[in-house]
């Protein structure tokens, strides 16, 4: 029983993994909370429902659910970050904030907001290993999870655009001297985390096999906790917090009632955030360190 | 009037409260994305004191905005050494906390809501609405407002001309959190029904949206904004579905063309020059 | 035991593996002005942070009129009375100038008439708001947005404002950078006002004809450690400070 449990906590915790990774990314480089990205989530998990839903099969729903995302992310990167770039950071979060409410009423006047659901058929099968029940998409999300994240950290420790993110994150002005075309790399960090959004959307709509306008701001508010806790500016704090909570998200319903597991969260939360703001993986208070 | 202007009326009054609640947080320079559970915590707490120990409304309201201003003041304290995004992202976790422990809170029906209240009017809002708004226009021409804005303009150098900034933006949380808890409390003897839903993320941001929209540099900012928010749905009918992508493309709007809302200081000034002179 | 307004001994401040101060002993005697100099990243404006409390010293001991606020919270030092400018310019952005005067005044009334609009609560600072825009002669310019004045002029106003309180010590960091020479002058003469009213003043300095001009004493600082110090003639001609000068990009 335990350990069924601590695997559904694990495949929450993929999904939390995969969104506080999207949020991180756009935070540890610009410093800014890209409230949106909860909405491109949501909106990445309808366009591959209904691709689902369509007949095509599950590539092809992951692949337009990540485009649709990434398109959306460009727009809101034009209009609601460049413009502001160099206002309090608290600007453009507000600037997201519009846009996560256009994103949501959008959805709601497209889909409805009543949940849409997924015929079973779509569940697939059910694989026993030892006391261990695991769907296959279940499994899926999994795989996918450390596919992506392990795809992400190469890209950002490996290659020259990620090397480029990280300065541009370290020192905005000296990453311009030194030829590094910031906005360029803003619009990367943006079509980035929004592409990772919209394919974690698809995922765990499909996992779930159901899905409703507010799965972001439910999934997406707990993301963010995630993400502090996990450290703001590291991608491993992701990957470590992310599981972290989900299972002991699992547990708490299971142990505690369903009502309570929001308030353990968040005062999880709130906690890092007064006695280790840099997370459970950031370095030493006053050392920066890597930022993504 | 009709009882459905009434009640649109009404509606106003109270979010002009919830806005000026995180009005005052914002002119110490602290965005709180939270103040909803402090609107929701006046309208449990008035609701219990009015309908199980049958307390006066107006007494219950002052009860419940003094208990939610003190819960503010600890809620800050902590927070102080968060700036900014992190500030705003601790105010959202309280906010949920709170909410959640609403739903789990069964003396007080937990998800399936509380009800009892007795109603009150229109006018009785905006005794407490007007009443508000006009103190805060008169305190934002004191010294204690002029302190707020050297905080919310530069912490450090407020600090060495000698400002305690701690106890300033403590001060306006608790006090801000005292304003959210009369909006909840209004809420919910207007409502004569409330929900821990009510009082959520979704509210907050409104509160928010009235501010920034409004006018955040000014008292009477919160006025317009309220007032925005609640009737220009009315005039927007044909489109009522796209409401609230209406509103959120108002808001990037503000933020690019005009960052200080629809109300600023000169535009105040300009306004009552032209009066003066007619 | 000297009648210094203000004594550092030993004053150390480190970050990381920086020392950005280490062991600094100085006095400042009432009523002078005393220059504090040394090339960029001496350590001069660190030594102003620690004084005013932004930064805490890791060791030593700062005195005011023999009482130690080496521990004391910044608000804590200025109400003691010390008040300081910036490098940098620090102006609150959404005041006027007279608002600038207002509150930075002590809190010389009760606290439920600091909630009452000024106009009706306190003639004693506004009369006080009055007499030091006379003195630097801001009076016109008294409803202009703060931040939207010439250079020169902003730096009048962090003057004033620095002022209003009545300190006893005056801390002025880099106040004639990036000043002609006209506008340098008018500095230097409010400054001997300002020291002709009773105020000690130290400042931090790059331009030294202005320093050697206008100071009674000076402190050299390099890397954080003092070097020399005398009067300015004396000073002048020292060897090491020379050495410290030539020996950078300055």
């Amino acid at each position: 029983m335990l350990i069924q449990q601590l695997v559904n906590g694990l495949t929450l915790g993929a999904v939390y993994t995969l969104l506080a990774l999207s949020f991180s990314l756009v935070m540890g480089i610009l410093g800014i909370l890209n409230l949106a990205i909860a909405e491109l989530f949501m909106i990445g998990g309808y366009l591959g429902f209904t691709l689902i839903q369509a007949g095509f099969p599950l590539p092809v729903a992951v692949l337009g659910g990540m485009t649709g995302a990434a398109m959306i992310a460009i727009v809101i990167e034009k209009i609601g970050y460049q413009p502001l770039r160099d206002a309090p950071l608290v600007t453009p979060m507000l600037s997201t904030l519009g846009f996560s409410i256009i994103l949501q009423n959008v959805a709601t006047n497209i889909w409805g907001s009543d949940p849409a659901q997924l015929p079973d058929e779509y569940f697939g099968k059910q694989y026993t290993l030892g006391p261990v029940n695991i769907g296959e998409m279940q499994l899926i999300v999994l795989i996918a999870t450390v596919v992506l994240v392990a795809l992400v950290a190469f890209i950002v420790q490996k290659t020259p655009m990620g090397r480029a993110l990280r300065a541009v994150a370290e020192n905005r002005e000296v990453a311009r001297i030194l030829g590094v075309s910031a906005d360029r790399l803003t619009m990367l960090a943006f079509i980035l985390s929004g592409s990772l959004a919209g394919v974690a959307g698809v995922l765990i709509a499909l996992h779930y096999g159901t899905i409703t306008p507010y799965l972001g701001v439910e999934i997406g508010l707990k993301a963010i906790a995630v993400m502090v806790i996990g450290g703001t500016r590291q991608i491993w704090g992701a990957l470590v917090a992310g599981p972290l909570i989900g299972i002991a998200e699992v547990l708490t319903v299971a142990y505690g009632g369903s009502q309570v597991r929001d308030f353990v969260v968040y005062g999880f939360m709130i906690l890092i955030l007064l006695l280790r703001p840099q997370g459970l993986l950031g370095g030493a208070r006053s050392d920066q360190g890597q930022r993504v | 009037m009709s009882t459905y202007y009434a009640s649109l009326l009404a509606e106003s009054g109270i979010l002009l409260l919830g806005a000026l609640s995180v009005y005052i947080i914002l002119a110490t320079g602290q965005l709180s994305l939270g103040n909803g559970a402090f609107m929701g915590i006046g309208a449990y707490l008035s609701s219990y004191l009015t309908v199980a120990l049958n307390v006066p409304l107006t007494l219950a309201l002052v009860i419940s905005a003094i208990a939610a201003g003190i819960i503010g003041a600890i809620v800050a304290f902590p927070a102080l050494r968060l700036k900014g995004i992190y500030l705003a992202m601790a105010t959202v976790g309280f906010g949920e906390m709170v909410r959640s422990f609403f739903l789990n809170f069964d003396a007080m029906g937990g998800s399936g809501g509380y009800r009892g209240m007795q109603h009150i009017s229109v006018g009785y809002v905006w005794l407490w609405a007007g009443g508000v708004l006009i103190a805060v226009m008169l305190l934002e021409r004191s010294r204690v407002w002029l302190e707020m804005q050297a905080v919310h303009d530069d912490e450090t150098a407020a600090g060495l001309i000698g400002l305690n900034t701690t106890v300033t933006k403590i001060v306006a949380f608790g006090v801000g959190a005292a304003v959210a808890a009369i909006s909840g409390g209004l809420f919910a003897h207007h409502n004569v029904y409330i929900e821990p839903a009510n009082f959520g993320f979704d509210r907050s941001i409104e509160f928010v949206l009235a501010v920034i929209l409004g006018g955040s540099t000014v008292g009477p900012g919160s006025l317009v904004g309220s007032l925005l928010l609640v009737f220009l749905p009315e005039f927007l009918r044909p489109i009522a579905d796209w409401r609230l992508a209406a509103f959120g493309t108002l808001l990037i709007v503000v933020l690019l063309v005009r960052r200080q809302g629809i109300l600023d200081r000169s535009l105040i000034r300009t306004l009552t020059f032209r009066r003066a002179a007619a | 035991m000297s009648n210094a307004l203000l004594q550092l001994t030993g004053v150390t401040k480190t970050f990381g593996g920086i020392h950005a101060l280490s062991g600094m002993v100085c006095e400042v005697p009432e009523g002078k002005i005393v220059g504090v100099i040394g090339p960029n990243g001496a350590g001069k404006t660190t030594l102003f942070n620690t004084i005013t409390g932004a930064y805490r010293a890791d060791a030593g001991e700062v005195k005011l009129k023999g009482v130690d606020v080496t521990q004391w919270p910044s608000y804590r030092i200025v109400r003691e009375g010390i008040a300081r400018t910036f490098q940098n310019i620090r102006l609150f952005g959404s005041m006027t100038v007279w608002e600038h005067l207002l509150v930075a005044q002590p809190h010389s009334e009760s606290a439920w008439r600091r909630l009452l609009p000024i106009s009706w609560a306190n003639p004693a600072a506004q009369e006080r708001a009055e007499e030091v825009m006379t003195f630097f002669g801001l009076t016109e310019l008294r409803d202009r947005p703060a931040k939207s004045l010439p250079y020169g002029i902003q730096r009048k106003v962090e003057m004033a404002r620095a002022v209003t309180a009545r300190p006893k010590l005056l801390l002025l960091d880099e106040p004639v950078a990036g000043m002609n020479h006209d506008e340098a002058e008018e500095i230097r003469e409010l400054m001997i006002r300002l020291r002709d009213t009773g105020l000690t003043i130290l400042l931090i300095e790059h331009d030294m004809n202005f320093v050697m001009r206008l100071c009674d004493y000076l402190y050299v600082l390099d890397f954080g450690v003092l070097i020399a110090e005398g009067k300015p003639e004396d000073v002048r001609t020292n060897p090491v400070v020379l050495d410290a000068y030539l020996g950078k990009d300055n």
